[in-house]
């Protein structure tokens, strides 16, 4: 394989993505459980890199640049580690049209 | 009462799924409540990017007249790749770049806004920017409508058609998924990458409205799964679907899987240049019958992605054709239950017989074990390098040394790749009774 194919940064890749944002968090993570979880399966599996393991071996996330996929909560090892539900109507990611 | 109904049916979900099922009730007359959560039908939907819309010549005569269609899908490849290797099988026709045509390259967002359309058209009434967060229920436990997000948001009906998509939480409140399980789903990354229509006619070798559909096994870094690439008219679909369970248990992130199958050298002169125009993720349900809920339950249907209805069979991957099919036949059925008084579980009877009459489970029954076959471990990382490599071998010249015969091809790859003649003897059998 060539390496030549330039690198989109992951920040210029979410900016192509319309996304309109709700005060409420529509994704919420249960911190302790997280502690506990050696698999972080969201952290590699999310689409939108919205979990992000920190050195004190918690999770932290951000729920602005949803997809609204769901592979978090599925990929989830933690019974209920994730709880997850659409954001409130009008909000949230929104695909183009042309 | 508190049970009288506000409407005689609500549409959860602007979908293609809900877009057939409220075009059909409306039509009939019934008066139709169309909720969708996002600004505008089809915001928040995202596939591959081939539709079949031959379903919809009932609902919407000559549709490819005013469809969104980007191209006619005219030329179809099935690649097989290895890091450094692939094998095409590419298969193009005329026919199918004329009425009735037969797959077309859309966006979601337009294509599903133009359905939706349709239903609003026949009296459907659609109400944007509202989630249905759940269900309402009456005395006897039947289902009698949904709560939104809504100030003062309860909406009553007779029936709630949950075309909700994949996530599907009414269909999940409702009981009628025993469980879900991430192995029977599949997570679909893709980019849109912009680039002048003369060019992709150059690259892929297609004119006007022409367009191509390219899958692909074996470039998926390891997680079993697959990748695509589609023409749309100036901008080309390139994505790879991921077997969540694979994709939880290694290191790469989508988008690198993206970005590796990308560099592929079969691959990267067709994109080469592309700008990044909009990146998105989708899931996907992947198993088929393996996976599908109970259809049905006292006041509410469910249809669609909600309802599973994917049919991701390898070289057959089809979702909103099986998305309008159960959603029409869920709204003909609903008709009926409403006319006939008997909107529980038998009045709506209907429905799964209709399913279980056409192809949406005919499809679904044949090729029960299609999805299985296809992300096996041998099919996802054996074969792809075995037959390559037989490719490979035929049409090499070792000049001085003479043309090995085919079967001592066969056998060789077969050992250097790994694979026990038993198993591919046991695959082959396989394969052909789903696929033959």
């Amino acid at each position: 394989m060539s390496d030549e194919w330039p690198q989109v940064s992951f920040e210029d890749r979410m900016s192509t993505v319309e996304f309109r944002v709700h005060e409420r968090a529509h994704i919420v993570v249960d911190g302790a459980k997280c502690a506990d979880c050696s698999t972080r399966a969201c952290v590699v599996a999310c689409p939108a890199n919205l979990f992000v393991p920190t050195s004190d071996g918690g999770i932290v996330f951000n729920y602005e640049q949803c997809f609204e996929c769901g592979t978090c909560y599925m990929v989830c090892n933690e019974e209920g580690a994730i709880s997850w539900s659409y954001p409130e109507g009008g909000f949230g990611v929104v695909f183009r049209r042309t | 009462m508190d049970d009288e109904p506000d409407v005689d049916v609500i549409v959860v979900g602007g979908g293609p799924a809900g877009a057939c099922a409220a075009l059909v009730a409306a039509r009939a007359g019934l008066s139709t409540v169309l909720l969708e959560r996002g600004p505008f039908p089809g915001s928040k939907n995202m596939y591959g990017g081939v539709v079949y819309p031959r379903i919809l010549d009932r609902l919407i005569p000559n549709w490819w007249e005013t469809a969104p269609i980007q191209r006619w899908v005219t030329r179809r490849s099935t690649m097989v790749l290895t890091d450094t290797q692939a094998l095409t099988v590419d298969y193009r026709t005329e026919a199918w770049g004329k009425p009735p045509y037969n797959g077309a390259t859309a966006y979601r967002p337009d294509f599903d806004h133009w359905l939706a359309g349709h239903a609003e058209a026949a009296g459907a009434q659609l109400v944007c920017d509202t989630t249905a967060v759940g269900l309402l229920r009456g005395a006897s436990g039947r289902i009698v409508g949904v709560r939104t997000d809504r100030p003062g948001g309860d909406l009553r009906a007779r029936v709630v058609i949950a075309c909700d998509g994949v996530n599907s939480f009414l269909a999940k409140e409702a009981g009628l998924f025993e469980h879900t399980d991430a192995k029977h789903y599949t997570l679909g990354v893709k980019e849109t990458l912009a680039l002048p229509k003369e060019v992709i006619d150059e690259r892929f070798g297609v004119r006007g409205r022409e367009g191509v559909d390219i899958e692909m096994i074996g470039c998926t870094s390891g997680v079993n799964g697959g990748g695509f690439l589609y023409t749309n008219l100036d901008s080309v679909a390139v994505g790879v679907v991921l077997k969540l369970p694979k994709l939880a248990a290694q290191q790469l992130r989508p988008e690198e899987i993206i970005a590796r199958m990308k560099r592929h050298p079969a691959i990267a002169p067709l994109i080469e240049g592309a700008d990044l125009k909009e990146y998105s993720a989708h899931l996907i349900p992947e198993a088929g019958l393996a996976m599908m809920p109970k259809m049905t339950t006292d006041g509410m249907l469910v249809a669609g992605d909600a309802a599973a209805l994917c049919l991701a069979a390898g070289i057959w991957l089809e979702g909103v054709n099986f998305a309008m099919a159960s959603g029409m036949y869920a709204g003909e059925a609903v008709v009926e239950a409403v006319r006939n008084g008997d909107v529980g579980v038998e009045g709506l009877a209907g429905y799964q017989r209709r399913l279980s009459e056409t192809f949406v489970l005919k499809d679904h029954r044949r090729l029960r074990r299609a999805p299985e076959i296809v992300l096996s471990d041998r099919v996802q990382h054996l074969y792809p390098a075995m037959v390559a490599g037989i490719a490979e071998r035929m049409f090499q010249v070792d000049n001085p040394a003479p043309k090995p015969r085919l079967r001592t091809i066969l056998k060789q790859e077969r050992k250097r790749v790994g694979i026990r003649r038993r198993d591919l003897a046991r695959d082959g059998l396989d394969g052909l009774r789903t696929f033959g």
